[in-house]
């Protein structure tokens, strides 16, 4: 048992997500509480660099996997990786970010390792050796405080765009070469290809969202809530109802069955704001919401409000914002 | 081939309002659904049956004796039998006793070829049972699936196609296998009338930690929670007045 704590580099062909960075300024909160050093793990193929990166970012060292087969992120390959590594030096614990590889990857690293999981947590302290997470639960309506009393190794997954990304500093360290755990044939998937996504700014690293409504009314309803997120540079969003209706496709969500996004600024846009929605955009630090009932629930969560036709108050936003950053 | 799919009941959220908050919502007697993820999850596991050369559905479910309700409902909308673990050593387990005690299920059941669930459950919101469950049985997981493309059961593989944050990711996994869904996949059919009459009356197999050759001591989570209600977000709404071209001006005045 030591008192190090273990962050998992997430990162797309050799680019860190930044969540990445984020999971590390966890990690050395709690290592600061444990008293024990940072470590980070990165694996992959060709990841020099990222490890270099990782060091810089504040790691006391790095274990680098280097291997064709873990080229790209794949659980069984990633997770025997992890596990092994947790196994061999028990750190106080792992980190990794609740993106949806981390969630799976801490998820399945818990289980392997016989060790308590604390997943999608927005808050972390250690008291007396005791790491404590909070975690939102049933749709934001209730916090979960989760007391992991050790010893042995805590696995904890954080929420996006609630911890600062670690600083890049000149610091160094050690970079420790671990082979693959699995061998090609022992792992049970392949992956066949990626399509990237269209380029447009994805929703849970927006710092601004923009999201439409039923108020809405249709797909060309979208075009000019399109243009503001485009004015402001912000992620385009919908509510249920919105995706429901077929007038904007699922992946831009926002909600209990959709994404959670914790922007700096959201717009929502004819949206009334049920319970659902709130659930995935309510920890936003600013919220605007335009929409015509001065009693939609959704102002009762928006720092301003605007009441009126979103068709005019929209546009006009968008030119007020064109004219702003120009 | 054999499937299962795995379901949980979960409060209703949608009955949240401003005089039910989170934790009376929880608490004994209030209402409950089949978690909403896990309909999808009921609806691939129907279609793999009918389109793919499935043989059974098996809907298994862990949970307090009432969340039999939840597997009427897989029932009704056409699975085969129903499984449900319950037993009172599985109160205040964590998500690894739960995947434990789920993969002893599995097991019991025997031959399995592919297990589906839901991304995530809207109460806890771990998303982490389906993936200790894979750890646990030694299996590959496939998460977030959006597509099925193709299911080669002679082949013992599948190809899927997964959503992720940064794009759509085409898998080819062998089986047996453990998948999850998101809602772009489906959309769940509602039970029939026949069905839910069907359901109303067919057996539910209830297996104890016992039956699972479980000792609940081994169950103990090694951590511990407590609920509460979130702060409440002090925010007082300034309304910006005017006309569209006004309010969109003092509204830009506003932006740091």
């Amino acid at each position: 048992m030591s008192n190090d704590i273990f962050v998992w580099i997430e990162h797309s062909e050799n680019q860190a997500d930044s969540i990445a960075w984020e999971a590390m300024t966890a990690a050395d909160g709690l290592a600061a509480g444990t008293g024990g050093a940072v470590r980070a793990i990165v694996a992959g193929a060709n990841t020099r660099a990222l490890a270099e990166a990782a060091l810089r970012r504040g790691a006391a060292s790095v274990f680098a996997a280097d291997d064709a087969s873990l080229a790209g992120f794949r659980l069984e390959a990633a997770g025997a990786l992890v596990a092994g590594l947790i196994t061999a030096h028990t750190p106080a614990a792992f980190v990794a970010g609740a993106s949806l590889r981390g969630l799976e990857l801490s998820a399945w690293v818990a289980a392997r390792c016989g060790a308590p999981l604390a997943a999608d947590v927005t808050d972390l302290s250690v008291a007396k050796g005791a790491i404590i997470a909070l975690r939102p639960t049933l749709a934001g309506n209730v916090v979960s405080k989760v007391t992991l009393p050790g010893p042995g190794t805590r696995v904890i997954s954080v929420r996006k765009r609630l911890f600062p990304a670690a600083a890049e500093t000149a610091s160094s360290g050690d970079i420790v070469s671990v082979p693959a755990a699995l061998a090609e044939d022992a792992i049970g998937t392949k992956i066949v290809s990626f399509e990237p996504a269209a380029a447009q700014i994805a929703l849970g690293d927006a710092r601004v969202v923009v999201s439409g409504g039923r108020a809405v009314g249709g797909p060309d309803g979208f075009k000019p809530i399109r243009d503001l997120a485009e004015a402001v540079g912000g992620a385009l969003g919908a509510s249920r109802a919105a995706v429901d209706a077929g007038w904007i496709p699922y992946a831009h969500q926002v909600g209990q069955t959709g994404k959670t996004v914790q922007p700096d600024l959201y717009i929502a846009c004819g949206i009334s704001g049920a319970i659902q929605h709130l659930a995935g955009m309510k920890t936003s630090k600013t919220i605007v919401a335009i929409n015509k009932d001065p009693e939609a629930p959704i102002f009762k969560y928006a720092r301003f409000g605007l009441v009126g036709d979103i068709f005019q108050i929209v546009p006009a936003l968008a030119a007020e914002f064109r004219k702003k950053l120009n | 081939m054999n499937i299962i799919a795995l379901v949980k009941q979960t409060p209703d959220t949608a009955k949240l309002s401003r005089t039910l908050n989170g934790l009376q919502l929880m608490a004994d007697g209030q209402p409950r659904i089949v978690n909403p993820w896990d309909e999808y999850a009921l609806e691939i596991a129907l279609q793999l049956k009918e389109k793919h050369g499935g043989k059974k559905v098996t809907a298994l479910s862990l949970g307090r004796p009432e969340a039999v309700d939840a597997l009427r409902t897989g029932l009704a909308m056409g699975a085969d039998e129903a499984i449900l673990v319950s037993d009172p050593g599985l109160a205040g387990t964590d998500t690894l006793g739960t995947a434990r005690a789920l993969a002893a299920a599995i097991k019991k059941i025997g031959a399995v070829d592919i297990i589906v669930a839901g991304r995530s459950a809207i109460d806890g919101n771990n998303a982490a049972v389906p993936a200790q469950v894979a750890a646990l049985l030694g299996l590959p997981l496939v998460s977030y699936v959006a597509a099925l493309k193709t299911v080669d059961a002679a082949g013992r593989s599948m190809t899927l196609a997964r959503a992720l944050e940064s794009g759509r990711e085409t898998v080819t996994a062998r089986l047996p296998v453990v998948i999850t869904v998101v809602k772009e996949i489906a959309e769940p059919r509602y039970p029939s009338f026949m069905g839910i009459r069907k359901a109303a009356k067919a057996p539910v197999t209830t297996w104890s930690l016992k039956d699972l050759g479980i000792d609940p001591a081994s169950l103990v989570p090694q951590m511990s929670w407590e609920a509460s209600l979130p702060e409440l977000r002090e925010v007082q709404c300034e309304f910006i007045p005017g006309t569209p071209a006004e309010q969109a001006r003092r509204a830009g005045d506003k932006a740091p």
